[in-house]
């Protein structure tokens, strides 16, 4: 069904899973924070794998006469990878890392209000 | 009760991933990744066609994703710049052998982030991973002295600049090229493989490097006084 890639997809799907069940089942926001981040290392690794073609090399040109014509432009096509989901997720590290940073400043305003990182004893948004 | 629901709904996501993966996969290039492929290099004169991707083709996401990156970290600092009302545990100090170890990387660290950046269009790497390893660098002086010194005008300077010269190099683009962000016609291509080479690109990722590595270093000192402001007023 897949073509070599199964371990990556498999690794990806584990880190997503237990990053959510971080999310889902721990009180601590600190520990909610790290699932996020868990998760969102797993999503990463998951475009990147599905960017992956069985054979293929990283998309960077390591060789001149590869760009000598059209022809040798079209060898060089068939023989890297995806460069897409890469440019992607390069995107998506970057955002990962700045949502990460918000959210760890607005667990630290919230022990500071609170005196605690119980989730349960933030409900006041609750009904 | 809870914890179960939220069994079922993982393991239902974790299946569903699996089996929608392998549609996912491709058999090859797609009509687009196939374009970049074939023309990066004619385009840009770069090595690296992940560099092509995001500084030229996808250069209008980046200018997104770096204002992204700059308003979260302007919303930590925000979020963090009023008194937090936390205890001060004063922790203990570093000793003198880290203390000068740390300065003594400081310089070398900063250096290879800077060699990241500038090789982003020939090497894996670029403006991003070069900025997170400055800031690591950073990083490292902070974790060895809480109140060591940084430059907080230098600091908002450099971001500024590199953000201005990001838009800058994009309008030279649609002046000389035709279009926003475009390759043609401002810098000389050159050869392939020279440091001097891909026209724009390298200006942009040096740009965007420095501006994450300034950004990363404010949002560093930011955490890490998040707590002593009582301190000193």
């Amino acid at each position: 069904m897949m073509a070599g890639n199964e371990l990556y997809v498999g690794t990806a799907i584990g880190l997503i899973v237990i990053g959510f069940v971080a999310v889902l089942t721990r009180r601590n926001l600190l520990k909610i924070v790290l699932g996020f981040s868990i998760a969102d290392t797993g999503v990463n690794l998951l475009i990147v794998s599905l960017g992956w073609l069985p054979g293929r090399t990283a998309p960077i040109v390591d060789d001149p006469s590869m760009f000598s014509d059209r022809a040798a432009l079209a060898v060089n096509a068939a023989r890297v990878v995806d460069p897409v989901p890469q440019a992607l997720v390069l995107t998506a590290i970057v955002i990962g890392v700045g949502v990460t940073a918000l959210m760890l400043a607005y667990v630290i305003r919230l022990y500071a209000v609170g005196g605690t990182l119980d989730v349960r004893q933030f409900g006041r948004l609750k009904w | 009760m809870k914890q179960i629901v939220a069994v079922v709904a993982l393991a239902t996501l974790a299946i569903l991933l699996w089996q929608l993966a392998p549609i996912a996969m491709p058999s090859g290039l797609g009509v687009v990744a196939q374009h970049y492929a074939e023309h990066g290099v004619q385009d840009n004169r770069g090595a690296n066609l992940v560099t092509s991707v995001v500084v030229n083709y996808r250069g209008f996401d980046t200018l997104g994703e770096v204002t992204v990156l700059f308003l979260s970290v302007s919303g930590a600092a925000f979020v963090l710049r009023r008194r937090t009302g936390l205890e001060v545990h004063e922790p203990r100090r570093a000793s003198e052998i880290v203390r000068t170890g740390a300065r003594l990387l400081f310089a070398p660290i900063v250096l290879f982030g800077t060699y990241i950046f500038v090789h982003g269009h020939l090497t894996p790497g670029g403006g991003f991973q070069g900025g997170a390893v400055v800031a690591s660098g950073v990083l490292l002086l902070l974790l060895a002295n809480k109140d060591h010194p940084l430059p907080h005008g230098f600091l908002s300077w450099t971001e500024s600049l590199s953000g201005l010269g990001f838009v800058a190099a994009g309008l030279a683009g649609l002046w000389a090229g035709g279009s926003f962000l475009a390759n043609r016609g401002i810098l000389p291509l050159g050869t392939w493989n020279q440091l001097f080479s891909a026209g724009v690109i390298p200006v942009i990722y040096t740009f965007v490097g420095l501006k994450v590595g300034s950004e990363l270093a404010t949002l560093l000192d930011v955490m890490m006084h998040a707590a002593d402001e009582e301190v000193h007023q």
